[in-house]
């Protein structure tokens, strides 16, 4: 599905991602850790189409097409979702609105109609119980004066109702307690399917908790350093990044 | 100043005082002659006024814009007309300064409310006219104020008496068809103790250059309610002078919502005075494209103690136009305990687009809480970004965030019918496709 080929990734003159590989297939799991500052949100930035961001060197590829050439918005509806690790608010458009255009811009590009109302709305109340959520958020402005756990749940919220093909999560466990990291992670498992992956880029070993990878990468100094497994994320919240980092060098 | 351009609108006024309403009032005479000295001696107000720093009204000068004489309203479309009046409202129409009957809707008043012609007033209640007339709006304020009282040949004139609740609106519609017209209006409305009434001045004009004058005096009695919403819609060639001066008294409300859509050159003064625990609201939104010149002036004097006070203007400025907002609250010694908010927020969409913003606290009182705050800045990517990787498009995405800066104001207003002919405005000033209501 995804194919990363030796990518390198400057932000002005400074390299920040220095040749990363990476194939992941549909159905997989792959987790990113690594330290503060290895390029963890840089890669799942520059995956999206996030301005701000040379492309130096490399290739990726989405569904045989090359996605550094499509603008953000063509990513996002050819199944490219990214979960953000801020999500911004964005006063005066309301947050029903924007999951109704996103689904439908979508249904466009695949060359369907677009959703009835009815459905969508069952569709879209169906989602907010399975993420516990109050239905008042859906009438709210995006995001608007919602707590760090509500921004994240509306962030699976939307990828619930959106069904994309590749999950980004940047750094989706932080700001949560324990429930929420629970709710949160119910809702990606019942989104887990065999034609739909998922990079969880994380900080914390505890999200693997709840969601198990089927890989784990460590990212440090714009790298991957090691893949394995999911004990390597065991392995590292014993030990720390040092080992790795140490190895690597 | 520039007392030579004065004196050729002093010459003209020569020729026309003749068919100036209230002719045979003596009181009133006196007050026009002292308004026309007062303008002589200091012509249109110029950018040295530290209050007219950044609007420089020179283009009046330069043409003589000439009162219409002529009060045939037949060519008033009236599509157009329609267009802009609202349903289930008691309509006042002002063609070029002048009342007309025909195009009014006024049937249906009850007895002791009075909504009318102030050219009717003046003839019906002149003492009471007299009570009121720049009463609120003062002359050494600037000398639009003087030219107004000397020049008015009509406006609204509206009394609610005591405990009385209008629950129509009222609407002034003001309408200049002429070119190089000149429409000078002075409207009155006092609101006594505890009644409650809510009016809409609208602009409107043809595609020519014109001028519109206008001084509203709004009188807000204790434990009184007054909402005065202003929709200018003036054409892309006009210039436009609009002040409201409000007086409130003991307990009294007064809202105002301001919207600046139009003109060349146009140039609104909202200015407040607050008794003893009276609360206002300021509003205002101003769009402004190509070369157009919005200035907003607004002035809250706390007088008295426990008054609220309440400010937020935005604007969103594209191509070269400009946007000025000078706001000033004033807190007497005496206006202990006052408690006010100004805010100002400024949306640029291009590299040429200008915004000179002014927000100024005088705090003579010692026991006061009073907050201010000032934004200038352009879209945010990382909102942009945000709607894109949610599917939208980098121009929808610009659009919508843009409206929905916008929107904040428009929702502010709660009568329906007013609140969607706004919005018509509002949506009309966004011509990009896909730009919708549903976004809200």
């Amino acid at each position: 599905m995804l194919s990363i080929k030796n990518l390198h990734v400057s932000v002005g003159d400074k390299p920040i991602l220095k040749g990363i590989n990476l194939e992941i297939k549909a159905g997989e799991i792959h987790a990113i850790m690594g330290p503060n500052g290895s390029g963890k949100s840089t890669l799942s930035h520059v995956l999206s189409g996030k301005g701000g961001y040379t492309v130096t060197q490399g290739s990726v590829t989405y569904q045989d097409k090359n996605l550094l050439e499509m603008a953000p918005e063509i990513r996002a509806r050819e199944g490219v979702f990214l979960a953000f690790q801020y999500p911004v608010e964005i006063p005066g458009v309301s947050n029903i609105y924007l999951l109704k255009a996103a689904l439908n811009s979508i249904r466009k590009h695949n060359g369907q109609p677009e959703v009835d109302a009815m459905d969508f709305l069952t569709l879209v109340k169906d989602k907010v119980r399975l993420l516990e959520m109050d239905e008042k958020f859906l009438y709210r402005a995006v995001n608007e004066g919602f707590s760090g756990g509500e921004k994240k749940r509306n962030e699976i919220l939307q990828m619930a109702i959106l069904e994309p093909k590749l999950c980004i999560m940047d750094e989706t466990d932080s700001g949560l307690d324990i429930d929420a990291l629970k709710i949160v992670s119910e809702g990606v498992n019942s989104l887990r399917s065999p034609d739909r992956a998922f990079v969880m880029v994380t900080h914390y070993q505890r999200l693997l908790d709840y969601i198990k990878p089927d890989f784990v990468h460590v990212l440090a100094h714009g790298q991957i350093v090691k893949s394995g497994g999911a004990d390597l994320a065991l392995e590292l919240e014993e030990k720390g990044y040092s080992w790795v980092e140490e190895a690597a060098a | 100043m520039n007392t030579a351009t004065a004196s050729r609108y002093t010459a003209e006024y020569q020729t026309i005082v003749f068919a100036l309403p209230g002719q045979a009032l003596p009181w009133l005479k006196a007050f026009r002659s002292e308004a026309v000295a007062q303008f002589s001696a200091h012509g249109f107000p110029s950018p040295r006024e530290e209050e007219w720093r950044y609007t420089n009204v020179s283009g009046i000068e330069k043409k003589l814009f000439s009162p219409s004489l002529d009060l045939t309203v037949s060519d008033v479309d009236a599509e157009w007309l329609k267009s802009h009046q609202l349903e289930n409202a008691w309509v006042l129409v002002l063609v070029n300064g002048h009342f007309s009957a025909e195009l009014s809707v006024l049937d249906g008043l009850p007895e002791a409310v009075s909504v009318m012609s102030m050219a009717d007033a003046l003839a019906k209640q002149p003492s009471n006219v007299e009570k009121y007339l720049g009463a609120a709006a003062n002359h050494s304020e600037h000398s639009f104020i003087a030219f107004n009282t000397a020049w008015f040949s009509d406006g609204l004139f509206v009394h609610v008496p005591a405990k009385l609740v209008l629950d129509r609106l009222i609407q002034v519609l003001h309408i200049v068809t002429g070119v190089d017209a000149m429409a000078t209006t002075r409207n009155i409305i006092i609101a006594d103790e505890m009644a409650d009434v809510k009016v809409i001045e609208t602009y409107v004009g043809n595609d020519s250059a014109y001028l519109t004058a206008a001084v509203t005096e709004v009188f807000v009695g204790q434990n009184a309610d007054v909402t005065l919403y202003k929709m200018q819609c003036e054409s892309e060639k006009a210039y436009h002078f609009g002040g409201s001066y409000i007086k409130q008294a003991r307990d009294a409300r007064f809202t105002h919502h301001n919207f600046a859509f139009g003109g060349l050159l146009a140039r609104s003064d909202i200015h407040v005075d607050l008794d003893h625990a009276s609360e206002c609201e300021l509003n205002g939104l101003y769009l402004g494209i190509k070369r157009q010149h919005i200035d907003n002036h607004t002035r809250i004097n706390h007088l008295k103690p426990h008054a609220i006070s309440r400010e937020l203007y935005k604007g969103v400025l594209d191509d070269r136009a400009r946007g000025v907002f000078q706001g000033r609250v004033i807190v007497a010694v005496d206006a202990q305990k006052t408690d006010s908010q100004m805010n100002n927020r400024n949306l640029l969409l291009s590299d040429d687009a200008e915004v000179d913003t002014k927000p100024q606290l005088e705090i003579y009182a010692d026991d006061v809480k009073c907050a201010h705050g000032v934004t200038v800045g352009q879209l945010d990517e990382k909102s942009i970004f945000y709607l894109q990787s949610r599917c939208v498009d980098e121009e929808t995405a610009r659009n919508m965030l843009t409206f929905a800066f916008a929107n904040e104001m428009v929702d502010k207003i709660k009568i329906k019918s007013l609140h969607d002919k706004v919005l018509e405005q509002v949506l009309a000033r966004f011509p990009q496709e896909g730009v919708n209501k549903e976004w809200l």
